[in-house]
């Protein structure tokens, strides 16, 4: 591998909120075409190095390249190379999902011709086109969720940002997005999400980094993490990596609906 | 694997360095469709937008009419009087709350998904100024076809009402400005609405909307020659009722152009703050 297939580097991101430090000496390297996880309790980093990455933040310390790109100084160049899909829902209720989809397109600065072939595209993924004309706020939860990652997608992005994809979706919704997403890479495109859901990071992700309190605690496949620490399950890793496990499973069995 | 960044030719994306203008373009076209799809959604916002005017115009303007009837109101017709005060108070009302939906974005997270993209931050606002002349330049033609129906004639003819159209939209720019520099200082919409309301009412009144300078206390008339609103009033008043004068005319337009300096600078000093 050249330095060129990395989708993301960080190099030693630190950044101080007041008196706080929310990350502290942060590394990792996401490859091209990979799906790699950031897995972590609230509050423990996630958030704040995605922001990082998608330049809505500067950091303190240390730098970053997403696309082989430098996010903090050529920051223009980086966000027409990524996409990022929040983790609130920000689809506009009041548009359509086709409305939504075109209105990204044209902050993408996609030509109206190829953003209509791209949106019907899009829609087709998403398997939305038989709603592609319901607002977005009627849509159920699990159809409102693909809207709102097709809305990341418009520009083609090299590296797809997702904030807590699965939140709050019940586990056949879950699973939905979960092949919808590998979709995606199968496009071409290299996947960052973040998630508390170990399951999520088991099943989905080729590798995940455990961070934890604004430090990575440890960074590899999740077979690999579950091999060297001798034990069964992802979650006795985190354990073992972190000394806590990690609060808020959804239960296997019974999950909120949308 | 490599990076598919000749993806974006593919695409038909507007990429090149020297396609700027065509960016903004694409921006501006997304971003105005998106204000005007959200409003023909709310039918009831329609409604209001029409009716508000005309209620202005039909019930106060008979009300005040039968009230001034002895008044020495200028040109004697308290109707065509008050003509050019209500299109200048529904341009005022309409881009007080103009910046409202960039507060709403601010709240459900969609602005910052706006700004994680690579269009210009700043069309984000440029679009809000041109959606609102076009709505409030709509509003106005309304104001002044009805008044037209009701007996009231133009003294400076269609050439005026263009005039009074672009006095209009100076002066709306700079409430406008103000407006996204309170969605951008503010924390919530619930704190947005009872200013814009509070301040909404006493600048109208301490205005020529309603009132000739002449027939206020003295104290009242100072504070309305302070006012900006009066100044645009005063205009489109002598258009209506007078004709044109020119030298006049191009003093309103630069002393609004100074008013919109002002107050797009204070909301650039809000946006850059907000923004983050």
């Amino acid at each position: 591998m050249t330095a060129r297939s990395d989708a993301v580097q960080a190099v030693a991101l630190t950044r101080d909120f007041a008196a706080t430090r929310a990350l502290d000496d942060v590394s990792f390297t996401v490859m091209a075409g990979e799906i790699f996880a950031l897995l972590g309790p609230n509050g423990a980093g996630k958030t704040t190095t995605m922001r990082i990455l998608l330049t809505l933040l500067r950091p303190t310390a240390g730098s970053a390249r997403v696309a082989g790109i430098d996010v903090t100084r050529q920051p223009k160049a980086v966000r027409a190379l990524v996409g990022w899909v929040p983790q609130d829902r920000t689809a506009d209720p009041l548009l359509t999902a086709r409305e939504n989809l075109s209105f990204m397109a044209g902050m993408y600065h996609l030509r109206p011709a190829a953003a209509r072939v791209r949106v019907a595209e899009l829609l087709e993924l998403a398997r939305l086109t038989a709603h592609s004309d319901k607002l977005a706020g009627d849509l159920s939860g699990g159809m409102r969720r693909k809207l709102e990652l097709a809305m990341g997608l418009v520009h083609l992005p090299a590296v797809l940002f997702l904030d807590e994809p699965t939140l709050g979706l019940d586990i056949t919704a879950r699973r939905s997005l979960w092949s919808y997403v590998r979709d995606i890479r199968a496009g071409g495109t290299t996947v960052v999400l973040t998630t508390h859901y170990l399951e999520e990071a088991d099943a989905l992700c080729d590798r995940v980094a455990i961070i934890d309190r604004g430090r990575i605690m440890a960074c590899d496949a999740p077979a690999a993490l579950k091999q060297a620490h001798a034990v069964a399950a992802l979650e006795d890793v985190f354990l073992a990596v972190t000394g806590q496990g990690l609060p808020e499973q959804p239960p296997a069995d019974q999950l909120v609906s949308p | 694997m490599t990076f598919r960044t000749d993806q974006a030719v593919s695409l038909g994306h507007a990429s090149s360095e020297h396609r700027w203008l065509e960016h903004i373009y694409l921006e501006h076209r997304a971003l105005f469709g998106r204000w005007a799809a959200r409003l023909r959604r709310e039918r009831l916002a329609i409604l209001a937008l029409v009716a508000q005017p005309l209620v202005w115009l039909v019930l106060f303007g008979h009300l005040l009419a039968q009230m001034a009837a002895d008044a020495p109101v200028p040109g004697h017709d308290y109707l065509r009087y008050m003509t050019a005060g209500a299109v200048v108070m529904t341009v005022f009302n309409a881009s007080l709350e103009g910046g409202v939906e960039l507060l709403f974005d601010r709240e459900s997270g969609f602005l910052v998904r706006m700004l994680a993209a690579p269009a210009h931050r700043l069309s984000i606002v440029t679009s809000r100024f041109a959606y609102l002349a076009v709505l409030t330049g709509t509003q106005s033609l309304l104001i002044l076809a009805a008044a037209y129906v009701m007996g009231v004639r133009y003294a400076s003819g269609l050439g005026g009402i263009a005039a009074c159209l672009v006095i209009g939209g100076l002066f709306g720019a700079g409430i406008t400005a103000l407006s996204v520099a309170l969605a951008f200082s503010l924390r919530s919409h619930a704190q947005f609405f009872p200013i814009v309301t509070f301040a909404g009412l006493p600048l109208t009144f301490a205005s020529s909307a309603l009132v000739p300078l002449a027939l206020m206390p003295a104290w009242l008339a100072w504070v309305a020659r302070l006012n900006p609103m009066t100044y645009a009033i005063d205009s489109l008043q002598g258009l209506v009722m007078h004709g044109w004068a020119p030298g006049s005319l191009a003093g309103t337009a630069a002393a609004l152009l100074g008013f919109d300096a002002c107050c797009i600078a204070l909301a650039a000093l809000a946006l850059r703050r907000g923004m983050r």
